[in-house]
């Protein structure tokens, strides 16, 4: 472990450019942290945060002078490597047929700046929907290999946050070329930096640093141990998954249903919802044919229509099967639960639904003898 | 035929299988032997119910008049299957035509005769209508997976 | 782009780009469905049973069609569909030689070793006998290796059934039992009326030894599944084809989940025990 002195977040910016990176990162835009393009460490959201609760989220200033005070925006990583908008081929007619190319896929290194434990463990996830199956998604799979990412512990959780209760952080463990945490200690700012890959050492000792001592290991530690403490969620894991099979027609669907507006919000927000849907368009002349696959929800209406009808007409059936998929059916597809605790899903929804409070909900088996005479 | 020669073929139809040997006697003094050529009429809608067919060969379709729209054929009762209740619940009346969609062959059970002989022998009425009831349950059944129409196509807007 | 990892898709490389193929015959099956036959060119494609492609109209889109014809006749692939929607239209108003694309072949198919030395029941409703029809090629191909073989086919109507000629040629030349059953009949018809489950009455299988395949509506399947149970048929030898949207066709999209499975590669060909607790699940 090495620290950095607070002006050195520059410099380590400035590595990252002359290694051929452009840097990506939270910055502030419209009144709230977006993730775009930074030139500087000034560019980042400085002595802000955003004050989050069920349905809210409120850029807010800090008291303090942090750089990553801050947790998780509305925007995460996933539109950098899974875009929301995608050209999949072009085609031009010609005689009877067509002849069909492939766009050029935007595979640019970039460096994620400032990624929270939480969003790692969604890219992790996103790497095993896109590269472990049969068909590998080869344009996701170029852009991930051009990517390095500076983690940012957590220091400051939120009231929406839940990692800890995911094992997700609020600390992080893997996945990351290099790791920092702020400290503030005292009036001082500086960070602690470790690597955990080639690439990520070779940075780091291009950025003027010291040793850390133990007291710094220490205050690094404390951090994590508040952070736990303080976050704002909990989500009791174990069972979880077999709950909710078990808990099809439990009345709670009901309630939700009454209240969600279907705006699939959460779903656009959430950094490991992977659907996606394909779309063939044609220009005005008919002869020049485009397919793109852009991001759907579960959530729209058409989402499982067939010829015959629809499955899943009612708002109930989505909301469940929205919820269903992240914590059970998703661990039979990929090995893991889809969600990794960053609560945006509860801050972006619109009526501020909680699926930590619904899980608690079925888990206390309120109602449970109602759904169990049902059967 | 004579009616000794009744008593086989009423054993073996499957609908009075497991019919004590007392009953099958019973029922010989209602039964006849029945056959209808391709296209007659075994009973027709609206007119007195007096008659339950035990099929043994053939196929008879079950039609409704539908007044301007012609006739529907709404369903097929074939071999080792039973044909019509009505003769049982007043006010005795067919509620379809069956007609003998291919040469049909059979035992006809007089109604008459089976309602007096259950009101006498209620032992011999209760192995009637539980097999009475089994039959019914199960056309009700069929006729119900019959209306949801499962082949149609739900008329979408804009699909 | 996508690419396979496995050589399973055999008709192009990227799996999301469609390869051109021509039609060589459409023709009118019913008044609103109707089979397209595609060459495959001296293209390396086959087929099992069971599965289907994604065929696409130039601009239109896309729809998933099961390949209904014979598996050893590779090099020509045809597909009964079913017009409803703005591609299955787009694609009845096309002619001999256009182009059509094709992704695929996707899916599981119909496991017929495991009717070896077995009784086969094929329950079939409605379009359903379209991606069944392959499997009874394949049964008639090695018809020894089979005993009894019973296909059991509902409709609408009459004029709405699939393959009449084919369905007398069947019964005749491969020694198989052919039942088949309308919903509404007609004064010319003088076959059998009632669901296709009524249809079991008439025939007497030994759960012991058959292996039953169905396919069709799901309302139609359900209620065969519990025929089939009824007569004493294990689940395991129970194999059903589900349905759901499908929009890329290779398992990343998420349209076609049913429960945990993906039916465009989990499917949509499954055995019973795997779907069971699933189906009485409304709106699933």
């Amino acid at each position: 472990m090495i620290t950095l002195q607070r002006e050195n977040l520059d410099t380590l910016l400035n590595v990252l450019q002359e290694h051929g990176y452009r840097n990506v990162g939270p910055t502030v835009r419209d009144g709230a942290i977006v993730l775009d393009q930074i030139r500087s460490s000034a560019d980042l959201p400085i002595g802000l945060m955003e004050q989050q609760d069920g349905g809210s989220s409120t850029l807010t200033r800090r008291d303090d002078k942090a750089f990553f005070g801050f947790t998780v925006s509305g925007q995460s990583w996933k539109q950098f490597l899974f875009p929301s908008r995608e050209c999949l081929f072009t085609a031009t007619k010609n005689g009877k047929g067509w002849s069909s190319s492939n766009k050029h896929v935007d595979d640019r290194p970039h460096a994620f700046v400032g990624v929270r434990p939480c969003e790692l463990a969604a890219i992790q996830i996103q790497d095993r929907v896109f590269l472990s199956g049969e068909s590998k998604d080869t344009a996701y799979q170029s852009r991930r290999k051009g990517i390095f990412i500076v983690a940012v512990n957590c220091s400051f959780p939120g009231n929406n946050c839940f990692c800890a209760s995911l094992d997700t952080g609020p600390r992080a463990t893997i996945g990351y070329d290099i790791v920092l945490t702020e400290i503030i200690e005292s009036g001082r700012y500086y960070f602690t930096a470790e690597s955990a890959s080639e690439i990520g050492a070779k940075v780091l000792e291009e950025v003027p640093h010291e040793t850390a001592s133990a007291t710094d290991r220490e205050h690094v530690d404390r951090a994590m141990t508040q952070s736990v403490e303080q976050m704002g969620k909990s989500l009791q894991l174990e069972g979880l998954q077999q709950l909710f099979i078990a808990s099809r027609e439990h009345p709670s669907w009901d309630d939700v249903a009454k209240r969600c507006l279907a705006c699939a919000n959460c779903t656009m927000v959430c950094p490991t919802c992977f659907c996606s849907t394909v779309e063939d368009i044609t220009d005005l002349s008919g002869d020049h044919a485009e397919r793109w696959r852009r991001w759907d929800s579960c959530f729209s209406l058409d989402f499982a229509r067939v010829a015959g009808g629809n499955f899943r007409s009612s708002v109930r059936s989505r909301y469940r099967q929205w919820i269903t998929h992240k914590f059970s059916s998703w661990v039979d597809q990929f090995g893991m639960p889809g969600c990794v605790g960053c609560g945006r899903c509860i801050t972006w929804c619109p009526v501020g639904i909680d699926i930590t409070e619904h899980a608690a909900t079925l888990r206390n088996g309120a109602g449970l003898e109602q759904s169990e005479s049902k059967n | 035929m004579h009616t000794e020669d009744l008593a086989p073929l009423l054993r073996q139809h499957p609908f009075l299988a497991d019919l004590p040997e007392q009953h099958i006697t019973t029922l010989i003094g209602c039964a006849s032997n029945v056959h209808f050529a391709e296209g007659s009429q075994l009973l027709r809608e609206g007119e007195l119910a007096d008659k339950f067919y035990l099929i043994r060969t053939g196929r008879v379709a079950l039609e409704i008049d539908l007044s301007e729209r012609g006739q529907l054929r709404i369903q097929t009762v074939g071999s080792g299957e039973v044909l019509g209740w009505s003769w049982l619940i007043s006010p005795f009346r067919w509620h379809f035509t069956g007609v003998a969609v291919t040469d049909v062959r059979g035992v006809a059970l007089d109604g008459k005769c089976l309602r007096l002989k259950s009101e006498n022998d209620h032992d011999f009425g209760y192995e009637m209508l539980k097999r009475l009831a089994i039959v019914m349950e199960r056309r009700l059944e069929a006729t119900r997976l019959q209306i949801i129409d499962v082949y149609g196509s739900t008329p979408e807007v804009g699909l | 782009m996508i690419v396979q990892t496995e050589t399973k898709l055999r008709l192009q490389t990227d799996p999301m780009v469609p390869v051109q193929t021509r039609i060589t015959r459409l023709a009118w099956e019913t008044d609103d469905t109707y089979s397209i036959t595609l060459d495959m060119n001296d293209r390396n494609y086959a087929f099992r049973p069971g599965q289907f492609n994604m065929l696409y109209v130039f601009g239109v889109g896309e729809a998933a069609i099961s390949i209904s014809s014979d598996p050893s006749l590779s090099r020509s692939v045809t597909h009964t569909i079913h017009k409803v929607g703005s591609v299955t239209s787009a694609l009845s108003h096309c002619k001999r030689s256009d182009v059509v694309g094709v992704r695929g072949p996707f899916g599981s198919g119909w496991p017929i070793d495991a009717a070896l030395g077995r009784d086969v029941c094929i329950v079939a409703g409605g379009i359903g006998l379209a991606p069944l029809r392959p499997l009874l090629y394949s049964l008639f191909r090695k018809r020894k290796q089979f005993g009894r073989i019973v296909l059991l086919y509902g409709s609408r109507s009459p004029l709405d059934l699939l393959y009449r000629v084919e369905l007398e040629d069947w019964g005749k030349r491969h020694n198989i039992e052919v039942l088949v059953t309308v919903d509404r009949g007609d004064p010319s018809w003088k076959g059998h009326i009632g669901v296709v489950t009524t249809l079991f009455s008439y025939i007497k299988i030994d759960p012991r030894a058959t292996i039953a395949y169905v396919c069709g509506p799901e309302t139609m399947m359900k209620f065969t599944l519990g025929t089939l149970t009824t007569i004493g048929l294990p689940g395991d030898q129970i194999y059903l084809s589900m349905e759901r949207n499908m929009k890329c066709a290779v398992g990343y999209c998420g349209h076609c989940q049913y429960g945990p499975h993906f039916i465009c590669k989990d499917g949509p060909v499954f055995a019973l025990p795997r779907v069971k607790n699933l189906l009485d699940i409304k709106e699933l």
